[in-house]
Protein backbone atom coordinates (compact mmCIF):
# COMPACT_ATOMS: atom_id res chain seq x y z
CA UNK A 1 0.00 0.00 0.00
CA UNK A 2 2.76 2.32 0.98
CA UNK A 3 4.50 1.65 -2.29
CA UNK A 4 1.44 2.40 -4.35
CA UNK A 5 1.00 5.66 -2.50
CA UNK A 6 4.61 6.53 -3.11
CA UNK A 7 4.23 5.82 -6.84
CA UNK A 8 1.14 8.01 -7.00
CA UNK A 9 2.93 10.81 -5.18
CA UNK A 10 5.85 10.51 -7.54
CA UNK A 11 3.74 10.74 -10.66
CA UNK A 12 1.91 13.71 -9.19
CA UNK A 13 5.24 15.40 -8.69
CA UNK A 14 5.98 14.70 -12.35
CA UNK A 15 2.71 16.31 -13.38
CA UNK A 16 3.50 19.33 -11.25
CA UNK A 17 6.85 19.62 -12.99
CA UNK A 18 5.12 19.47 -16.39
CA UNK A 19 2.84 22.26 -15.37
CA UNK A 20 5.37 24.48 -13.68
CA UNK A 21 6.45 26.35 -16.84
CA UNK A 22 2.92 27.60 -17.53
CA UNK A 23 2.50 28.73 -13.94
CA UNK A 24 5.81 30.58 -14.05
CA UNK A 25 5.07 32.27 -17.38
CA UNK A 26 1.65 33.45 -16.30
CA UNK A 27 2.88 34.62 -12.89
CA UNK A 28 5.81 36.48 -14.42
CA UNK A 29 3.74 38.32 -16.99
CA UNK A 30 0.97 39.09 -14.55
CA UNK A 31 3.21 40.42 -11.78
CA UNK A 32 6.12 42.00 -13.62
CA UNK A 33 4.95 42.97 -17.09
CA UNK A 34 1.30 43.80 -16.65
CA UNK A 35 1.81 44.56 -12.97
CA UNK A 36 -1.58 43.40 -11.88
CA UNK A 37 -2.57 41.22 -8.96
CA UNK A 38 -3.72 37.70 -9.76
CA UNK A 39 -7.52 37.55 -9.52
CA UNK A 40 -9.40 34.67 -7.85
CA UNK A 41 -6.35 33.23 -6.26
CA UNK A 42 -8.25 30.38 -4.57
CA UNK A 43 -9.85 29.28 -7.83
CA UNK A 44 -6.45 29.12 -9.42
CA UNK A 45 -5.01 26.96 -6.68
CA UNK A 46 -7.95 24.55 -6.90
CA UNK A 47 -7.79 24.52 -10.69
CA UNK A 48 -4.08 23.81 -10.72
CA UNK A 49 -4.61 20.95 -8.29
CA UNK A 50 -7.24 19.51 -10.65
CA UNK A 51 -4.93 19.79 -13.61
CA UNK A 52 -2.16 17.96 -11.76
CA UNK A 53 -4.50 15.17 -10.64
CA UNK A 54 -6.01 14.94 -14.11
CA UNK A 55 -2.66 14.65 -15.85
CA UNK A 56 -1.60 11.93 -13.41
CA UNK A 57 -4.72 9.87 -14.05
CA UNK A 58 -4.48 10.41 -17.80
CA UNK A 59 -0.92 9.09 -18.03
CA UNK A 60 -1.86 6.08 -15.87
CA UNK A 61 -4.86 5.31 -18.06
CA UNK A 62 -2.82 5.76 -21.20
CA UNK A 63 -0.43 2.97 -20.26
CA UNK A 64 -3.20 0.73 -18.93
CA UNK A 65 -5.93 1.22 -21.51
CA UNK A 66 -5.30 3.20 -24.68
CA UNK A 67 -1.83 1.93 -25.63
CA UNK A 68 -2.53 -1.79 -25.00
CA UNK A 69 -5.84 -1.80 -26.85
CA UNK A 70 -4.43 0.05 -29.84
CA UNK A 71 -1.57 -2.38 -30.10
CA UNK A 72 -3.59 -5.54 -29.46
CA UNK A 73 -6.07 -4.55 -32.16
CA UNK A 74 -3.28 -3.82 -34.61
CA UNK A 75 -1.86 -7.24 -33.79
CA UNK A 76 -5.18 -9.00 -34.21
CA UNK A 77 -5.78 -7.35 -37.58
CA UNK A 78 -2.29 -8.23 -38.76
CA UNK A 79 -2.72 -11.86 -37.75
CA UNK A 80 -6.18 -12.11 -39.24
CA UNK A 81 -4.75 -10.84 -42.50
CA UNK A 82 -7.90 -9.02 -43.50
CA UNK A 83 -6.72 -5.84 -45.16
CA UNK A 84 -10.22 -4.66 -46.02
CA UNK A 85 -11.42 -4.77 -42.43
CA UNK A 86 -8.25 -3.09 -41.25
CA UNK A 87 -8.79 -0.24 -43.70
CA UNK A 88 -12.44 0.09 -42.72
CA UNK A 89 -11.35 0.24 -39.09
CA UNK A 90 -8.75 2.86 -39.92
CA UNK A 91 -11.32 4.99 -41.71
CA UNK A 92 -13.86 4.64 -38.91
CA UNK A 93 -11.28 5.60 -36.32
CA UNK A 94 -10.23 8.70 -38.23
CA UNK A 95 -13.73 9.78 -39.17
CA UNK A 96 -15.32 8.92 -35.82
CA UNK A 97 -12.79 10.67 -33.65
CA UNK A 98 -12.78 13.81 -35.76
CA UNK A 99 -16.44 14.41 -36.47
CA UNK A 100 -17.25 15.02 -32.78
CA UNK A 101 -14.09 16.96 -32.01
CA UNK A 102 -15.05 20.19 -30.14
CA UNK A 103 -12.11 22.16 -31.55
CA UNK A 104 -13.21 21.29 -35.08
CA UNK A 105 -16.81 22.31 -34.40
CA UNK A 106 -15.55 25.69 -33.19
CA UNK A 107 -13.34 26.16 -36.24
CA UNK A 108 -16.00 25.32 -38.84
CA UNK A 109 -18.37 27.74 -37.11
CA UNK A 110 -15.86 30.51 -37.62
CA UNK A 111 -15.21 29.43 -41.18
CA UNK A 112 -18.89 29.72 -42.02
CA UNK A 113 -18.86 33.30 -40.70
CA UNK A 114 -15.94 34.11 -42.94
CA UNK A 115 -17.67 32.59 -45.91
CA UNK A 116 -20.83 34.58 -45.20
CA UNK A 117 -19.05 37.89 -44.72
CA UNK A 118 -16.94 37.26 -47.80
CA UNK A 119 -20.06 36.73 -49.89
CA UNK A 120 -19.26 33.12 -50.78
CA UNK A 121 -22.57 31.96 -49.31
CA UNK A 122 -25.77 33.77 -48.38
CA UNK A 123 -25.60 35.61 -45.11
CA UNK A 124 -28.35 33.64 -43.39
CA UNK A 125 -28.17 31.41 -40.36
CA UNK A 126 -29.38 28.49 -42.41
CA UNK A 127 -26.82 28.82 -45.18
CA UNK A 128 -24.07 29.20 -42.61
CA UNK A 129 -25.20 26.13 -40.74
CA UNK A 130 -25.24 23.91 -43.78
CA UNK A 131 -21.85 25.28 -44.86
CA UNK A 132 -20.44 24.51 -41.40
CA UNK A 133 -21.73 20.97 -41.23
CA UNK A 134 -20.63 20.28 -44.79
CA UNK A 135 -17.17 21.46 -43.89
CA UNK A 136 -17.16 19.38 -40.70
CA UNK A 137 -17.95 16.18 -42.58
CA UNK A 138 -15.40 17.07 -45.23
CA UNK A 139 -12.67 17.39 -42.63
CA UNK A 140 -13.73 14.21 -40.82
CA UNK A 141 -13.73 12.36 -44.14
CA UNK A 142 -10.28 13.69 -44.96
CA UNK A 143 -8.91 12.48 -41.62
CA UNK A 144 -10.46 9.05 -42.17
CA UNK A 145 -8.85 8.96 -45.60
CA UNK A 146 -5.54 10.07 -44.11
CA UNK A 147 -5.47 7.19 -41.63
CA UNK A 148 -6.35 4.77 -44.43
CA UNK A 149 -3.47 6.08 -46.57
CA UNK A 150 -1.15 5.97 -43.57
CA UNK A 151 -2.08 2.37 -42.77
CA UNK A 152 -1.62 1.37 -46.41
CA UNK A 153 1.81 2.95 -46.29
CA UNK A 154 2.74 0.83 -43.27
CA UNK A 155 1.44 -2.32 -44.97
CA UNK A 156 3.31 -1.66 -48.21
CA UNK A 157 6.38 -0.09 -46.65
CA UNK A 158 6.26 3.04 -48.82
CA UNK A 159 8.62 5.73 -47.64
CA UNK A 160 6.86 8.64 -46.04
CA UNK A 161 8.80 11.63 -47.29
CA UNK A 162 7.69 11.55 -50.91
CA UNK A 163 4.05 11.22 -49.88
CA UNK A 164 4.30 14.15 -47.49
CA UNK A 165 6.14 16.22 -50.08
CA UNK A 166 3.45 15.42 -52.61
CA UNK A 167 0.92 16.60 -50.04
CA UNK A 168 2.86 19.83 -49.52
CA UNK A 169 2.98 20.41 -53.25
CA UNK A 170 -0.78 19.97 -53.41
CA UNK A 171 -1.27 22.42 -50.54
CA UNK A 172 0.90 25.00 -52.30
CA UNK A 173 -0.91 24.60 -55.61
CA UNK A 174 -4.32 24.82 -53.99
CA UNK A 175 -3.29 27.90 -52.01
CA UNK A 176 -2.84 29.70 -55.30
CA UNK A 177 -6.40 28.99 -56.35
CA UNK A 178 -8.37 28.94 -53.10
CA UNK A 179 -10.24 32.04 -51.93
CA UNK A 180 -7.90 34.10 -49.77
CA UNK A 181 -10.32 34.13 -46.85
CA UNK A 182 -10.29 30.38 -46.43
CA UNK A 183 -6.52 29.90 -46.50
CA UNK A 184 -5.83 30.76 -42.84
CA UNK A 185 -8.60 28.52 -41.59
CA UNK A 186 -7.54 25.70 -43.89
CA UNK A 187 -3.97 25.81 -42.58
CA UNK A 188 -5.24 25.82 -39.00
CA UNK A 189 -7.62 22.93 -39.55
CA UNK A 190 -4.67 20.59 -39.97
CA UNK A 191 -3.63 21.24 -36.41
CA UNK A 192 -6.94 21.05 -34.62
CA UNK A 193 -8.15 17.68 -35.82
CA UNK A 194 -5.92 15.49 -33.73
CA UNK A 195 -7.23 15.28 -30.18
CA UNK A 196 -5.76 14.04 -26.95
CA UNK A 197 -7.44 10.64 -27.20
CA UNK A 198 -6.94 10.16 -30.93
CA UNK A 199 -3.20 10.69 -30.83
CA UNK A 200 -2.28 7.87 -28.38
CA UNK A 201 -4.69 5.45 -30.08
CA UNK A 202 -3.52 6.16 -33.59
CA UNK A 203 0.13 6.08 -32.53
CA UNK A 204 -0.35 2.72 -30.83
CA UNK A 205 -2.14 1.42 -33.93
CA UNK A 206 0.70 2.42 -36.22
CA UNK A 207 3.43 1.07 -34.00
CA UNK A 208 1.47 -2.12 -33.34
CA UNK A 209 1.10 -2.71 -37.09
CA UNK A 210 4.73 -1.97 -37.85
CA UNK A 211 5.78 -4.36 -35.08
CA UNK A 212 3.47 -7.17 -36.18
CA UNK A 213 4.36 -7.08 -39.88
CA UNK A 214 7.63 -8.68 -40.83
CA UNK A 215 10.24 -6.42 -42.36
CA UNK A 216 8.82 -3.19 -40.91
CA UNK A 217 10.70 -1.11 -38.42
CA UNK A 218 8.41 0.44 -35.78
CA UNK A 219 10.51 3.60 -35.65
CA UNK A 220 10.63 4.21 -39.40
CA UNK A 221 7.23 2.77 -40.36
CA UNK A 222 5.17 3.05 -37.18
CA UNK A 223 5.01 6.81 -36.93
CA UNK A 224 3.51 9.04 -39.56
CA UNK A 225 -0.22 8.44 -39.23
CA UNK A 226 -0.74 11.76 -37.42
CA UNK A 227 1.27 13.52 -40.10
CA UNK A 228 -1.20 12.44 -42.78
CA UNK A 229 -4.11 13.34 -40.51
CA UNK A 230 -2.86 16.89 -40.22
CA UNK A 231 -2.09 17.28 -43.92
CA UNK A 232 -5.25 16.10 -45.68
CA UNK A 233 -7.65 18.50 -43.87
CA UNK A 234 -5.75 21.47 -45.34
CA UNK A 235 -6.21 20.14 -48.85
CA UNK A 236 -9.85 19.25 -48.36
CA UNK A 237 -10.82 22.51 -46.64
CA UNK A 238 -9.32 24.54 -49.47
CA UNK A 239 -11.05 22.29 -51.95
CA UNK A 240 -14.33 22.82 -50.14
CA UNK A 241 -13.77 26.57 -50.21
CA UNK A 242 -13.14 26.47 -53.96
CA UNK A 243 -16.17 24.38 -54.85
CA UNK A 244 -18.73 26.19 -52.71
CA UNK B 1 -22.02 22.87 -4.88
CA UNK B 2 -21.25 24.86 -7.98
CA UNK B 3 -17.98 23.00 -8.24
CA UNK B 4 -19.80 19.66 -8.20
CA UNK B 5 -22.08 20.80 -11.00
CA UNK B 6 -19.03 21.86 -13.01
CA UNK B 7 -17.33 18.52 -12.42
CA UNK B 8 -20.45 16.73 -13.56
CA UNK B 9 -20.79 18.91 -16.64
CA UNK B 10 -17.18 18.46 -17.75
CA UNK B 11 -17.27 14.71 -17.16
CA UNK B 12 -20.45 14.42 -19.20
CA UNK B 13 -18.77 16.34 -22.03
CA UNK B 14 -15.71 14.12 -21.94
CA UNK B 15 -17.85 10.98 -21.98
CA UNK B 16 -19.60 12.38 -25.02
CA UNK B 17 -16.22 12.92 -26.72
CA UNK B 18 -14.94 9.45 -25.89
CA UNK B 19 -18.15 7.63 -26.74
CA UNK B 20 -17.73 7.38 -30.53
CA UNK B 21 -14.14 6.21 -30.08
CA UNK B 22 -15.11 3.57 -27.54
CA UNK B 23 -17.99 2.45 -29.77
CA UNK B 24 -15.66 2.00 -32.75
CA UNK B 25 -13.04 0.13 -30.75
CA UNK B 26 -15.35 -2.23 -28.96
CA UNK B 27 -17.58 -2.63 -32.01
CA UNK B 28 -14.67 -3.81 -34.15
CA UNK B 29 -13.27 -5.88 -31.31
CA UNK B 30 -16.47 -7.86 -30.85
CA UNK B 31 -17.86 -7.94 -34.39
CA UNK B 32 -14.76 -8.21 -36.56
CA UNK B 33 -11.87 -9.46 -34.48
CA UNK B 34 -14.12 -11.62 -32.28
CA UNK B 35 -11.47 -12.39 -29.79
CA UNK B 36 -11.53 -11.50 -26.09
CA UNK B 37 -9.44 -8.48 -25.21
CA UNK B 38 -6.40 -9.47 -23.19
CA UNK B 39 -6.57 -8.05 -19.65
CA UNK B 40 -10.05 -6.68 -20.31
CA UNK B 41 -10.49 -5.49 -16.74
CA UNK B 42 -7.22 -3.60 -16.78
CA UNK B 43 -8.02 -1.97 -20.12
CA UNK B 44 -11.44 -0.87 -18.91
CA UNK B 45 -9.89 0.59 -15.79
CA UNK B 46 -7.43 2.36 -18.04
CA UNK B 47 -10.29 3.90 -20.03
CA UNK B 48 -11.95 5.05 -16.82
CA UNK B 49 -8.68 6.61 -15.69
CA UNK B 50 -8.30 8.41 -19.00
CA UNK B 51 -11.85 9.67 -18.65
CA UNK B 52 -11.36 10.90 -15.07
CA UNK B 53 -7.97 12.33 -15.89
CA UNK B 54 -9.10 14.24 -18.95
CA UNK B 55 -12.17 15.63 -17.18
CA UNK B 56 -10.19 16.87 -14.19
CA UNK B 57 -7.53 18.24 -16.51
CA UNK B 58 -10.01 20.21 -18.61
CA UNK B 59 -11.91 21.42 -15.58
CA UNK B 60 -8.74 22.61 -13.90
CA UNK B 61 -7.60 24.41 -17.06
CA UNK B 62 -10.97 26.08 -17.44
CA UNK B 63 -10.90 27.15 -13.79
CA UNK B 64 -7.35 28.30 -13.44
CA UNK B 65 -5.28 28.82 -16.53
CA UNK B 66 -7.55 29.64 -19.45
CA UNK B 67 -9.32 32.69 -17.97
CA UNK B 68 -6.02 34.16 -16.87
CA UNK B 69 -4.29 33.30 -20.14
CA UNK B 70 -7.08 34.83 -22.22
CA UNK B 71 -7.15 37.91 -20.02
CA UNK B 72 -3.43 38.32 -20.43
CA UNK B 73 -3.58 37.90 -24.18
CA UNK B 74 -6.21 40.63 -24.13
CA UNK B 75 -4.20 42.96 -21.92
CA UNK B 76 -0.95 42.48 -23.77
CA UNK B 77 -2.53 43.34 -27.10
CA UNK B 78 -4.37 46.32 -25.66
CA UNK B 79 -3.18 49.52 -27.41
CA UNK B 80 -2.96 51.34 -24.08
CA UNK B 81 -0.48 48.81 -22.79
CA UNK B 82 1.59 48.93 -25.93
CA UNK B 83 1.71 52.72 -26.38
CA UNK B 84 1.66 53.70 -22.77
CA UNK B 85 -1.46 55.47 -21.52
CA UNK B 86 -2.18 58.80 -23.14
CA UNK B 87 -0.48 58.59 -26.51
CA UNK B 88 -2.72 56.01 -28.07
CA UNK B 89 -2.85 57.81 -31.39
CA UNK B 90 0.77 57.35 -32.34
CA UNK B 91 1.45 55.09 -35.25
CA UNK B 92 2.99 51.85 -34.19
CA UNK B 93 5.98 50.01 -35.48
CA UNK B 94 5.92 46.23 -35.48
CA UNK B 95 8.74 46.21 -32.93
CA UNK B 96 6.51 47.97 -30.37
CA UNK B 97 4.77 44.68 -29.82
CA UNK B 98 7.85 43.04 -28.33
CA UNK B 99 6.06 41.89 -25.17
CA UNK B 100 3.55 40.08 -27.35
CA UNK B 101 6.32 38.14 -29.11
CA UNK B 102 7.97 37.27 -25.81
CA UNK B 103 4.65 36.17 -24.36
CA UNK B 104 3.88 34.13 -27.48
CA UNK B 105 7.23 32.37 -27.20
CA UNK B 106 6.87 31.69 -23.48
CA UNK B 107 3.27 30.51 -23.64
CA UNK B 108 3.96 28.33 -26.69
CA UNK B 109 6.86 26.64 -24.95
CA UNK B 110 5.17 26.12 -21.61
CA UNK B 111 1.82 24.87 -22.92
CA UNK B 112 3.58 22.37 -25.17
CA UNK B 113 5.50 20.94 -22.22
CA UNK B 114 2.14 20.32 -20.52
CA UNK B 115 0.43 18.84 -23.60
CA UNK B 116 -0.80 15.30 -22.78
CA UNK B 117 -0.82 13.97 -26.36
CA UNK B 118 2.80 14.98 -26.82
CA UNK B 119 3.67 13.06 -23.65
CA UNK B 120 1.96 10.00 -25.12
CA UNK B 121 3.96 10.20 -28.33
CA UNK B 122 7.21 10.88 -26.47
CA UNK B 123 6.67 7.85 -24.21
CA UNK B 124 6.08 5.66 -27.27
CA UNK B 125 9.02 7.07 -29.21
CA UNK B 126 11.31 6.47 -26.28
CA UNK B 127 10.08 2.89 -25.97
CA UNK B 128 10.29 2.08 -29.67
CA UNK B 129 13.69 3.67 -30.20
CA UNK B 130 15.09 1.69 -27.28
CA UNK B 131 15.87 4.88 -25.41
CA UNK B 132 17.74 6.57 -28.26
CA UNK B 133 15.14 9.32 -28.29
CA UNK B 134 14.81 10.87 -24.87
CA UNK B 135 11.34 11.76 -23.63
CA UNK B 136 12.50 15.17 -22.47
CA UNK B 137 14.70 15.78 -25.47
CA UNK B 138 11.76 15.29 -27.80
CA UNK B 139 9.38 17.35 -25.68
CA UNK B 140 11.78 20.25 -25.42
CA UNK B 141 12.59 20.13 -29.14
CA UNK B 142 8.89 20.26 -29.98
CA UNK B 143 8.26 23.00 -27.43
CA UNK B 144 10.99 25.17 -28.92
CA UNK B 145 9.46 24.66 -32.36
CA UNK B 146 6.01 25.69 -31.15
CA UNK B 147 7.45 28.70 -29.31
CA UNK B 148 9.28 29.98 -32.37
CA UNK B 149 6.27 29.24 -34.55
CA UNK B 150 3.82 31.15 -32.42
CA UNK B 151 6.00 34.20 -31.98
CA UNK B 152 6.65 34.30 -35.72
CA UNK B 153 2.91 33.88 -36.23
CA UNK B 154 2.19 36.89 -34.02
CA UNK B 155 4.75 38.88 -35.97
CA UNK B 156 2.86 37.94 -39.12
CA UNK B 157 -0.46 39.13 -37.67
CA UNK B 158 1.11 42.43 -36.63
CA UNK B 159 2.73 43.05 -40.00
CA UNK B 160 -0.05 41.56 -42.09
CA UNK B 161 2.24 39.59 -44.41
CA UNK B 162 0.16 36.88 -46.13
CA UNK B 163 0.38 33.57 -44.31
CA UNK B 164 1.21 31.37 -47.28
CA UNK B 165 4.64 32.98 -47.81
CA UNK B 166 5.66 31.72 -44.38
CA UNK B 167 4.07 28.32 -44.73
CA UNK B 168 5.51 27.65 -48.18
CA UNK B 169 8.98 28.74 -47.06
CA UNK B 170 8.54 26.43 -44.07
CA UNK B 171 7.66 23.55 -46.38
CA UNK B 172 10.77 24.13 -48.45
CA UNK B 173 12.95 24.05 -45.33
CA UNK B 174 11.23 20.86 -44.16
CA UNK B 175 11.86 19.20 -47.53
CA UNK B 176 15.55 20.17 -47.50
CA UNK B 177 15.96 19.01 -43.91
CA UNK B 178 14.31 15.70 -44.74
CA UNK B 179 17.20 14.83 -47.05
CA UNK B 180 19.83 15.46 -44.39
CA UNK B 181 18.13 14.30 -41.18
CA UNK B 182 18.69 10.76 -39.84
CA UNK B 183 16.16 8.55 -41.58
CA UNK B 184 14.56 7.13 -38.47
CA UNK B 185 13.52 10.52 -37.11
CA UNK B 186 11.63 11.70 -40.21
CA UNK B 187 8.22 10.07 -39.58
CA UNK B 188 8.29 11.04 -35.92
CA UNK B 189 9.18 14.61 -36.84
CA UNK B 190 6.26 14.81 -39.29
CA UNK B 191 3.99 13.46 -36.58
CA UNK B 192 5.12 15.93 -33.98
CA UNK B 193 3.62 18.71 -36.05
CA UNK B 194 0.14 17.36 -35.49
CA UNK B 195 0.35 16.31 -31.87
CA UNK B 196 1.50 19.59 -30.42
CA UNK B 197 -1.70 21.43 -30.82
CA UNK B 198 -4.47 20.02 -28.73
CA UNK B 199 -6.07 20.50 -25.36
CA UNK B 200 -3.79 23.06 -23.76
CA UNK B 201 -2.28 24.99 -26.62
CA UNK B 202 -5.21 25.63 -28.95
CA UNK B 203 -7.47 27.69 -26.66
CA UNK B 204 -4.69 29.94 -25.37
CA UNK B 205 -3.08 30.44 -28.75
CA UNK B 206 -6.38 31.11 -30.48
CA UNK B 207 -7.15 33.79 -27.86
CA UNK B 208 -3.80 35.44 -28.55
CA UNK B 209 -4.36 35.45 -32.32
CA UNK B 210 -7.86 36.84 -32.15
CA UNK B 211 -6.83 39.48 -29.58
CA UNK B 212 -3.99 40.64 -31.79
CA UNK B 213 -6.05 40.76 -34.97
CA UNK B 214 -8.69 42.80 -33.13
CA UNK B 215 -6.34 45.49 -31.84
CA UNK B 216 -3.77 45.91 -34.58
CA UNK B 217 -5.09 48.58 -36.96
CA UNK B 218 -5.89 47.36 -40.45
CA UNK B 219 -6.28 43.69 -39.52
CA UNK B 220 -9.44 41.71 -40.05
CA UNK B 221 -10.24 39.35 -37.19
CA UNK B 222 -11.77 36.80 -39.49
CA UNK B 223 -8.89 36.72 -41.94
CA UNK B 224 -5.84 37.50 -39.84
CA UNK B 225 -6.92 35.99 -36.52
CA UNK B 226 -6.24 32.49 -37.75
CA UNK B 227 -3.04 30.81 -38.71
CA UNK B 228 -1.21 30.64 -35.40
CA UNK B 229 -2.07 26.96 -35.06
CA UNK B 230 -0.64 26.36 -38.52
CA UNK B 231 2.65 27.92 -37.44
CA UNK B 232 2.58 25.88 -34.24
CA UNK B 233 2.22 22.67 -36.20
CA UNK B 234 4.83 23.43 -38.85
CA UNK B 235 7.82 24.55 -36.80
CA UNK B 236 8.09 21.49 -34.54
CA UNK B 237 8.77 19.40 -37.66
CA UNK B 238 11.89 21.48 -38.26
CA UNK B 239 12.98 21.60 -34.61
CA UNK B 240 12.63 17.84 -34.12
CA UNK B 241 14.69 17.12 -37.23
CA UNK B 242 17.24 19.68 -36.10
CA UNK B 243 17.36 18.00 -32.70
CA UNK B 244 18.08 14.63 -34.32
CA UNK B 245 20.71 16.17 -36.60
CA UNK B 246 22.40 17.81 -33.65
CA UNK B 247 22.52 14.66 -31.55
CA UNK B 248 23.79 12.65 -34.53
CA UNK B 249 26.50 15.24 -35.11
CA UNK B 250 27.49 15.14 -31.45
CA UNK B 251 27.79 11.35 -31.30
CA UNK B 252 29.78 11.31 -34.51
CA UNK B 253 32.16 13.92 -33.18
CA UNK B 254 32.66 12.14 -29.85
CA UNK B 255 33.39 8.94 -31.77
CA UNK B 256 35.98 10.74 -33.83
CA UNK B 257 37.70 12.03 -30.72
CA UNK B 258 37.89 8.54 -29.31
Amino acid sequence: MNRALFALLKSMMNSLRDLLPIILVIAFFQLFVLQQPIPNFLDIIIGTLFVILGLTFFIYGLEMGLFPIGESMANAFARKGSVVWLLIFAFALGFGTTVAEPALIAVVGEASQIAASGGMIENTAEAMKSYASGLRYTVAFSVGLAIVIGVLRILKGWSIQYMIMGGYALVVIMTAFAPREIVGIAYDSGGVTTSTITVPLVTALGIGLATAIKGRNPMVDGFGLIAFASLTPMIFVMGYGMII
Amino acid sequence: MELLAQIFHTTANTVYDILPIAAIIFGFQFLVIRRPIPNLKRVLFGFVYVLIGLSLFLLGLEKALFPLGRLMADQLTNPEFIHGVGNALQTLHWSDYYWVYIFAFAIGFSTTIAEPSLMAVAIKANEVSGGAIGIWGLRIAVAIGVAVGISLGSFRIVTGIPIHYFIITGYIIVVIQTFFAPKMIVPLAYDSGGVTTSTVTVPLVAALGLGLAETVPGRNVLIDGFGLIAFASLFPIMSVMAYAQLSEYRTRRSQLIK
